[in-house]
């Protein structure tokens, strides 16, 4: 036991392969990674800024344009959110590609390539060590995505200032323009290339760890957006619609009679008497006994008793958000770091 | 000093034992051959001894007394893993610059030196060089490194005769310029006999057979005599194997210390390792052990183990 003690004391003061060594390793064998990365950034930033420059020209007319409230200038903008928007919010559904691509292009072959080939063989035998080797593999690249994902968010953040200036209805909590914007975007990705790390030790072959890691990326987007976001504080609701200001993100709207839904039927039971029909709970027509100066059939259902309820998240919280959803992305990528490094130092072959 | 030591030594996958109290010490300054058939648990006690794999149960030290795969063993063992792992992208000279970046020494020198020997261009890529070639590089960077015990599983599976033998010659060189100790391990013995100056046989998870080649070759013989008096030699001589043929039988019997007195009418031979080995493969119960023997609880019919 005595001579167990001594060698493992002698152990800890092997001077371990210094870790910049490690530098040109990871560099010679992730530079195609890299360049790919740089590449799909590249070409997005060129994209966004030649077409951001063409919008900003235009945008330059509803800027000059005064008083804003004036109908003339509401028709200005109007028509440049009706050329813009729609291309904006399409070039936005595509820019959700980056975290999983960089999460099936980066993440997942770092190890999974290891194993399928069989060079871990090689390389968790040399001196440095798997554990150390790991690390100095996922750190420097998990930090390279996540700053360069940081750095296209100020550009995504450049390009969508006009469209909300000029008063788009999908304000900067709307789910594909949050996520791309503040630290959510960076924090996406790191939890994307998280996720492909893990799913390459685990499945250890490249292809199905890539499938895989999307599809994890794409359930974790999903229920994110749709379970968890709307959560991160808890809305506000109100009856008045004037409290819901422009941009602020609205997730209902709900009729209601003394605490109770009301469905269409309801509402056009009411609205009868003036032969107007609601379509949806918003929408409403108009009938040919419509009297001339009926006004807006909302203000006539609160009238006669019916509230207007408004379950909705301010805009002004998109900074709270922001760093709710990057906080919990950021721990959940360290864990997932974690776990991977833990399964390279203890799921031997 | 042991270059490999284990006791109880055992690895499970799944439900299968790949190697079940495996008990085995190797000293060092020798060429080891392991051998045994497929399945037998070479390479997981090769993966078990390089730190690849974890033991199930029991413990494995290596280079006198280091925990596998702790950072000096590590350092002091260079392993060539089966079908040579390299990276393809990269060339002879880019797998020189990783190696000496992952590990305390790298001889460059001697590696450049080596692959000018053999004709190899730095500049080719391991996807573009022929089986031969990089085996000869996977070896080469094994070899720069100095290690005090070089691990080569199956390393010659992949190659054709000449490249054998040229992968021997450069493993054989290493030993006599540096005194490494070396570990290889086959499933065809002849492409270790003329290597090899120490023996582990596996089979079945277990050690069947260890032991320095000569001390084992002095140790048996092969008996040939009437079949009909086969039996009453049996009963007296420790014979590993008995093989019948027409009216003649040939045994294979461990020498108890002294040479025992050939029986009138037979005739002693020397065994060459290939047909000990064999013979010990044939007879899974047959043990020839240093140390103290395990208890078998089963003999073949006219076979008698090696003394209870």
């Amino acid at each position: 036991m005595a001579t167990l003690t001594a060698r493992s004391a002698h152990d800890m003061t092997l001077r371990p392969v210094p870790w910049r060594r490690m530098a040109w390793v990871t560099w010679r064998q992730h530079r195609l990674a890299l360049a790919g990365v740089i590449m799909l950034f590249g070409a997005a930033a060129a994209y966004l800024l030649v077409t951001g420059l063409q919008m900003y020209s235009d945008y330059a007319a509803v800027t000059a344009c005064s008083p804003a409230a004036s109908a003339t200038c509401q028709k200005v903008a109007n028509d440049f959110l009706n050329m813009y928007a729609p291309g904006v919010g399409v070039t936005f559904a595509l820019l959700q590609l980056i975290p999983p691509l960089i999460g099936a292009f980066v993440g997942a072959p770092l190890l999974a390539r290891e194993f399928e080939t069989g060079t871990f063989r090689f390389a968790w035998t040399q001196g440095f060590g798997r554990t150390r080797w790991s690390l100095a593999k996922l750190v420097p690249l998990a930090v390279v995505v996540t700053v360069a994902a940081g750095a296209f968010t100020l550009l995504v953040s450049w390009y969508v200032a006009p469209i909300n200036g000029a008063g788009d209805e999908n304000g900067p909590l709307y789910p594909t323009i949050f996520d791309l914007q503040g630290v959510a975007l960076a924090a996406w990705t790191l939890a994307a290339f998280a996720i492909g790390v893990l799913a390459g030790v685990l499945i250890r072959r490249v292809i199905p760890a890539m499938f895989a890691t999307i599809a994890a990326w794409a359930g974790l987007a999903f229920v994110t957006g749709l379970y968890l976001r709307p959560h991160y504080l808890a809305p506000l609701v109100t009856a008045s619609d004037q409290s819901v200001a422009h941009g602020d993100w609205v997730m209902s709207r709900v009729w209601t009679q003394g605490g109770q839904l009301v469905g269409l039927n309801m509402l056009n039971n009411a609205l009868a008497p003036v032969d107007v029909r609601a379509i949806t709970p918003e929408e409403f027509q108009p009938g040919p006994a419509t009297p001339p100066n009926f006004g807006d059939p909302a203000q006539y259902l609160i009238q006669h008793g019916f509230t207007h309820l408004t379950t909705y998240q301010p805009a002004s919280r998109f900074w709270t958000f922001q760093w709710i959803e990057g906080g919990w992305l950021l721990i959940l990528a360290l864990l997932l770091i974690a776990t991977t490094i833990w399964l390279v130092r203890r799921r031997a072959i | 000093m042991n270059v490999i030591e284990a006791t109880g030594l055992g690895k499970r996958y799944g439900n299968t034992w790949a190697l079940h109290d495996c008990a085995v010490a190797i000293p060092e300054g020798h060429v080891t051959a392991l051998v045994g058939p497929n399945g037998a648990g070479k390479t997981t006690l090769l993966n078990l001894a390089v730190g690849l794999a974890l033991p199930t149960a029991g413990t494995v030290t290596v280079l006198g007394g280091w925990p596998a795969g702790s950072p000096t063993a590590l350092d002091g063992i260079a392993f060539v893993a089966q079908d040579m792992p390299l990276y393809q992208s990269l060339s002879a000279a880019e797998m020189f610059h990783l190696t000496r970046n992952l590990n305390r020494h790298f001889d460059q020198r001697f590696a450049e030196a080596r692959l000018n020997e053999l004709g190899i261009p730095l500049g080719r890529t391991a996807s573009k060089m022929s089986g031969g070639q990089q085996a000869q590089l996977a070896l080469t960077l094994a070899l720069a490194r100095r290690p005090h015990l070089l691990v080569l599983d199956e390393p010659m599976a992949m190659l054709d005769p000449l490249a054998r033998h040229d992968f021997m010659a450069t493993v054989l060189a290493a030993v006599a310029d540096d005194g490494v100790s070396v570990i290889l391990s086959s499933h065809v013995l002849a492409e270790l006999e003329r290597a090899a100056d120490y023996l582990v046989l596996l089979s079945h998870g277990g050690v069947q057979v260890a032991g320095e080649v000569e001390g084992l070759l002095s140790t048996h013989r092969v008996l040939t005599g009437p079949a009909t008096e086969a039996d009453r030699y049996a009963e007296r001589l420790n014979v590993v194997h008995s093989q019948r043929a027409q009216a003649q039988v040939h045994l294979l019997v461990r020498l108890n210390g002294t040479m025992d007195p050939v029986p009138p009418g037979w005739e002693a031979h020397p065994v060459g390792l290939e047909e000990l080995t064999l013979a010990y493969l044939r007879e899974p119960d047959a043990m020839a052990l240093p140390g103290p023997m395990r208890d078998k609880d089963s003999t073949p019919t006219g076979v008698t183990t090696w003394p209870h």
